[in-house]
Order: C-alpha cells, then structure tokens, then sequence
C-alpha cells in the first residue's frame, strides 16, 4: 500500500563508453562506440544513490530510465542491484544517434506514461557529451520546475531542499514537488552493488522494454533519420517541434 | 560450446571487481604487514552477500552459481589475497557443508548466520601429525550419554581465532582410521575450547591462521554433521569445491601479477625505452596472459561442471594445482621484471610472490584427491 508521503523517484540514466579518449565517426559526427567498453555515467550513479537515500528515508519507489541499444539493459541491472525498485528500457533502431532534444523529448513521453512521480533525478551531465542539457529539457517538456548541480537534497512533505554548487558560490533553494533535479558527482558516494540483487536484476523481470511504437512520439522528431547534429542546431528543432504543436523548453 | 559468461555471472565479476578495486587493494599492504584481520571489511562484505553466495536465499544467501563464486573470488584475490580467503574459506568449507549435510534445525541455527555474515565460520581438519594424511589424525570425539567429548589440537587452521563457528573433523574409531572420522560443528564460547599459537606467516598475512586446542570439549550430538564415521567423505565432497576457490584465489593473485608487469614495464625505462619495448619481457608478459587464460578456462570448467551436477572432483583438483603453479610462476616473472624494486616491500609484486607460495602450499591439501587412502 503506498502512504501519502511516500516518493516515487525516477532515475534517468545513460551507458556511456568507458574512456575519456572518445572517438568521433567524421562521417556522421556521433561518436564510434564499437570495442570500448560500456559503463553507467558516473554522476547517473550519483543520481542512483541520491534516490536510494531518499527512499531509505521517506519510503516510495525508484524506477529508472534508460534509452539504449539493447546492451544498455545492462546499465539498468546495475541500477537494480544497487536496489532501484524497477526499470524502463527504450530501445528501437528509430532512437538511434538521437541528440540532447530528441532523446529529453521521448524521455517526456515515456514519464508520462508511467505512474505519478514527485521527484525526477539525472546526472549532472554525461561523460560522452558533456552537455548538461537532457535533465533542463526534460524538465521543460514535462513542464515542472528544475533545480541543476545539487549537491545536497532533503525532503519535507511537498517542498525539496537543494543545496547547489555554483562556479564559485553554494545556494540554496527550495522546490516544489513534482520537480526535476540534476545532481554533480559531490553530493554522495554511490554505494557498492549486492550479491543479494543480482540474480533478481538480472531476471528481465523488473525491466520494461519500449520501443518507438509504444510511445507517442511523431516520427520526424526520431533519431539522425531526420537531425544532422553539427547541422542542425537546437533553435531549428525548437521551432520544428513549435510548429508541430509540441510543448518545448519554456526558458 | 560456448565460453560467454552469463548476465548474472558478469554482473556478479562487475560488482566484485568495484568493490575489490575500492575497498580491498588499497589496504592490502597495510594488511599485509600488520596482520590485522578485516574485521570492518567483512561486516560491510557481509551485508553486500559476499559471505553466503552460493548459500540459497532461504537461507540467507545471494543464491548465485558456482561460476560466479569463482568470479568474485578471483576478483577479491586481485585486489587482496587474504580477504578472499578469509571469505572462500567461510564460505565454501564452513557454510556450504551445513547447506550440504546439516539438518534444516542446523541450517537454521548455523547457516543462517553463517550466509548473512553475523558469524563468520572455519574448518579445522589440519594437526601437527596429519597434514597430507588426515586419516592418521588423533583427535578424539567419545561419546558419553548426550556429548562428544573432544580432545586434541588442530593446526594452521584459517580464521581460527576470529571465525564463531568451526568444523572440527575428529575420530570416534581411531581403529577404522579413515572411516572412523567425524564431523562437529563447533561453536567458539564451548567450555574445553581455545586458541591457541597464532602463526606469523610468508604470506595472506591478513588471514588468521592459528592452533586450536579442545581439552574435554563437550559439543551436543546433535551438532554432528552428517553421518558418523563419515566426517572424512564429506571433507573430501566439501573440499572438492574448496579447491575450485582455491584456483580462483591464484587466479586473482596471477592477474595481479600480470596487471602490475603490464604497468611497470610501460613505465619503467632503461636503455632510453620502456621496458615494455625489449622482446624478453614481452615474452615473459606473453607467457603469462597465456597461462593464465588457460588456468581460468580450468577453474571455470570445474566450477561449470558443478553448476551441472556432474562430477567435477578432478577438474577441480586441476584447475587448483595448474593455477596455483601459473600464479607461482607470473609472480616470480613479475618479481622479475620489476628488477631490484621487485625486492622491496613497497611494490605489491613482493606481496604476490609471498602470497603466491602460501597459497600453492596451503589450503585444503594439495594431493588430496589423488592419493589420500583411507
Ligand atoms: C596458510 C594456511 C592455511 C591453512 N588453513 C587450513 C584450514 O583452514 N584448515 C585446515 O584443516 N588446514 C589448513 N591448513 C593446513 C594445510 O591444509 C596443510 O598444511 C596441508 O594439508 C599440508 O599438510 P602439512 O603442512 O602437514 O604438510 P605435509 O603433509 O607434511 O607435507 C609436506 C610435503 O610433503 C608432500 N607429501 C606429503 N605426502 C606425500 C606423498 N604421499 N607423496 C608425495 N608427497 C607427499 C606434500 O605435498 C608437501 O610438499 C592451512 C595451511 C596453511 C599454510
Ligand atoms: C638487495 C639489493 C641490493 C643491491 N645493492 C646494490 C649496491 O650495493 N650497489 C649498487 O649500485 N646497486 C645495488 N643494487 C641495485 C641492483 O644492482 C639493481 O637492482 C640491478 O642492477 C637491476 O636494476 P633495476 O633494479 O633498476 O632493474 P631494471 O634495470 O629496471 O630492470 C628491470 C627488468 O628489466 C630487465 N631489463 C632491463 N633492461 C633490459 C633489456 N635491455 N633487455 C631485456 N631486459 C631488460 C631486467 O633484466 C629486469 O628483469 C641492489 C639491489 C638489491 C635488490
């Protein structure tokens, strides 16, 4: 049974190639992932643990997000077996090489399909892009309020206390939930996986698989078949979507 | 055929891996040389499933196969031979044994704990006379009324001053030798039970290895385990499986020893090159990758063939003897090639030698399976 203070947390999170010596394909500009090795993006861990401590407190539930190629249900046990309730799985060849917009676009789509959320929690930034953008546009498309960089959270009823690490300042601000936050590598220490969760995570049985049909996404906001990244830069999307109808980043 | 891992089973390699890389290595050479038992380590350990991982949930464990064991093994091994152990041991010759043999009250009152790592367990076999030759052991188990009553001092014994709960093997018929040796679950606290010499060893510092003496120690019958008379049979189905994580410790102390030679060598440089760059040390590097592909391709096959329910008991004493041999030897290569730093106690090679050795002697009996009569 859930009580009324209970928080269900969603935990957006991305598998990145495991090196800084990213390699770009010059043809298509998105990088070549092909032999490297795959990990979950450090501050989407920060992101983890911040929801795991939430939920130790306040009770409630934790479900992840990825949008991936198929492997990426790997990044998604890993989240479980640090003890995520649940996860959501993305994956259609249609996703592929989508940028910050499209992908904090269908991330929308996939939110709102699922149960009422108060609280949604992404990675400051991914190590593969280093754009900081997909939490913010997130936050605009579902129309909710966003506190960036926290580095410290705590919950009273309704209302999120974030601490924020500026370039040279801390502030502190206060949020009303349902809200986004994005978190930076301080705020906690992400705690080790268990032996205990891993037969479990890795039994398929938490994980919902989408795919592009399941969701309610127009077909041109998809993938490289309709962006070219270096090309096509933000503002021609926003207006796309404006003229589609589509609700979009309010700045 | 088919040599990929599973998802559970790289999840499994993934986790240990992270926790062994953060939490282990960086205190293994303090461990080292003070010889001070991991006592915080294990309790964090514990609450992560690391001391019941094969045990099945029910009974408080992480219920993973074989093959993961000797993922996680490996894996502790690389970052600190002494914590893997501490925990292959507690693990695979103290709780597996009760999750084997015991009855479900001492499953209950025994394994529980012993899987959710509130107690940590042992295995006394060893004595001062019977090493290679357990059957010629001369401790003594006599029944009177509702107790044994145990007299007589084991040896070398792992975790013996730290672990709550033992498995002493003792005669109750010195005349049927072999046949007439018994299993007993032992309880630390039981009056007539102590500790005795605690040893300084070469290697695995971090690991407690001590003498354990029983004068008049009377343990209740209904801590035998198994069947009388058969405590030496089931010492040999239980180290069977000891020895898979025997290899795995070796394994983890081999890769080690690969993975500081791969790093020096680039580093390191005479002649105006890195060493890395001289064909003999590449083919020192060569040599072990090779040989400890092949020494994990044994240690997952008998780990595997166990997984399956077949047979595995020679495999595993395969896959012990070659890894521990590779370990041996890709120590000693990477002793080597760190030249006269190899020699000194603030590299880590000098470690992995010392562990190396330990671990190819100790443990549960290098020529158990293939000669012991009894
Ligand atoms: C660090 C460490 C931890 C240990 N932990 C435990 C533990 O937890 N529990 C436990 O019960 N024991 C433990 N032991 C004991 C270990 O199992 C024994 O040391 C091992 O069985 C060898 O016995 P031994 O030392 O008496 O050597 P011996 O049996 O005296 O053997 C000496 C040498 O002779 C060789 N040899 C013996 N018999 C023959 C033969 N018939 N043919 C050819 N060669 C032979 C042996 O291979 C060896 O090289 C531990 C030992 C060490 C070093
Ligand atoms: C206990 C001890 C006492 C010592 N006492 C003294 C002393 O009193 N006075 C003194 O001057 N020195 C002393 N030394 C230093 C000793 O002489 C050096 O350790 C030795 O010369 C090796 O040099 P290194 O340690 O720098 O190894 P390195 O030269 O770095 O060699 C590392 C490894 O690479 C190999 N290697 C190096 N070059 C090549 C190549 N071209 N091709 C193939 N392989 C190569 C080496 O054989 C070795 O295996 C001592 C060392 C020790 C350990």
């Amino acid at each position: 049974m859930t009580k009324k203070k209970d928080l269900h947390i969603i935990v957006t999170i991305k598998q990145v190639p495991d090196t800084h010596e990213v390699r770009i394909d010059p043809k298509t500009n998105s990088l070549i992932r092909e032999g490297v090795p795959s990990i979950v993006n450090p501050e989407d861990l920060n992101a983890v643990e911040a929801a795991l401590q939430l939920r130790e407190k306040h009770g409630g539930s934790i479900t992840i997000i990825t949008m991936g190629p198929p492997q990426a249900e790997d990044a998604l046990a890993e989240a479980l077996a640090m003890g995520a309730d649940r996860a959501v799985l993305l994956t259609d060849r249609a996703f592929a090489g989508a940028d910050t917009l499209v992908t904090a676009f269908t991330l929308s789509r996939v939110i709102r399909k699922l149960d009422a959320f108060q609280l949604i929690i992404c990675g400051r930034q991914a190590i593969d892009g280093d754009t900081a953008q997909v939490g913010p546009q997130l936050a605009g498309f579902l129309n909710i309020p966003q506190v960036t960089y926290a580095t410290k959270l705590a919950r009273k009823d309704s209302i999120l206390t974030a601490e924020r690490s500026l370039e040279d300042t801390m502030e502190t601000v206060q949020v009303k939930l349902p809200a986004l936050v994005t978190v930076t590598g301080d705020i906690n220490q992400p705690r080790n996986m268990s032996l205990y969760n891993i037969i479990d995570a890795c039994s398929g049985s938490r994980i919902t698989r989408w795919q592009a049909k399941d969701l309610d996404v127009p077909h041109d906001m998809l993938g490289l078949s309709s962006l070219r990244i270096a090309h096509l830069g933000e503002k021609n999307l926003h207006a796309r979507a404006a003229e589609k109808g589509d609700d979009y980043p309010r700045q | 055929m088919d040599f990929e891992l599973t998802k559970q089973q790289k999840l499994a390699r993934h986790l240990s891996r992270d926790f062994a890389q953060q939490e282990r290595e960086p205190r293994a050479q303090e461990l080292d040389a003070t010889m001070e038992f991991p006592r915080e380590a294990l309790k964090k350990m514990a609450g992560l499933g690391f001391m019941g991982i094969s045990i099945p949930k029910e009974y408080g464990g992480a219920g993973l196969d074989t093959v993961s064991y000797t993922l996680i093994i490996e894996e502790l091994a690389r970052a600190c031979a002494s914590t893997a152990i501490i925990v292959a041991v507690h693990n695979s010759v103290c709780a597996y044994p009760i999750h084997l043999l015991g009855t479900e009250e001492q499953k209950q009152k025994y394994l529980i704990p012993l899987a959710r790592g509130q107690k940590l367990g042992a295995f006394a076999l060893t004595e001062p006379n019977a090493g290679s030759d357990p059957a010629s052991m001369e401790t003594t188990a006599e029944l009177q009324g509702k107790h044994y009553i145990l007299n007589g001092t084991k040896i070398f014994i792992t975790s013996g001053s730290s672990a709550d709960i033992v498995i002493v093997m003792a005669s109750t018929d010195r005349a049927r030798r072999g046949r007439g040796i018994t299993s007993f679950i032992v309880e630390k606290g039981l009056k007539g039970f102590s500790v005795g010499k605690k040893e300084d060893k070469l290697g695995i510092r971090g690991s407690d290895t001590c003498e354990l003496i029983f004068e008049n120690c009377a343990v209740p019958v209904e801590n035998v385990l198994g069947s009388p008379g058969e405590g030496l049979t089931s010492a040999f189905t239980t180290l069977d499986t000891g020895r898979i994580g025997v290899g795995a410790q070796a394994l983890g102390v081999a890769q080690a020893a690969l993975d500081e030679s791969v790093r020096y060598s680039k580093e390191r440089k005479q002649f105006g090159k890195p060493l890395a760059n001289f064909q003999a040390i590449q083919w020192m590097i060569a040599d072990m990758a090779t040989e400890i592909a092949a020494a994990r391709f044994l240690v997952h096959r008998a780990a595997w063939l166990k997984d399956q329910g077949r047979p595995f008991s020679t495999e595993g004493s395969m896959a012990k003897l070659y890894a521990s041999e590779v370990a041996m030897r890709a120590a000693l290569k990477a002793v080597q090639i760190h030249g006269g730093y190899g020699c000194m106690k603030d590299y880590k090679v000098e470690r992995f030698l010392r562990d190396a050795k330990v671990i190819e002697i100790a443990h549960l009996c290098a020529i158990f399976s293939g000669f012991a009569k009894f």
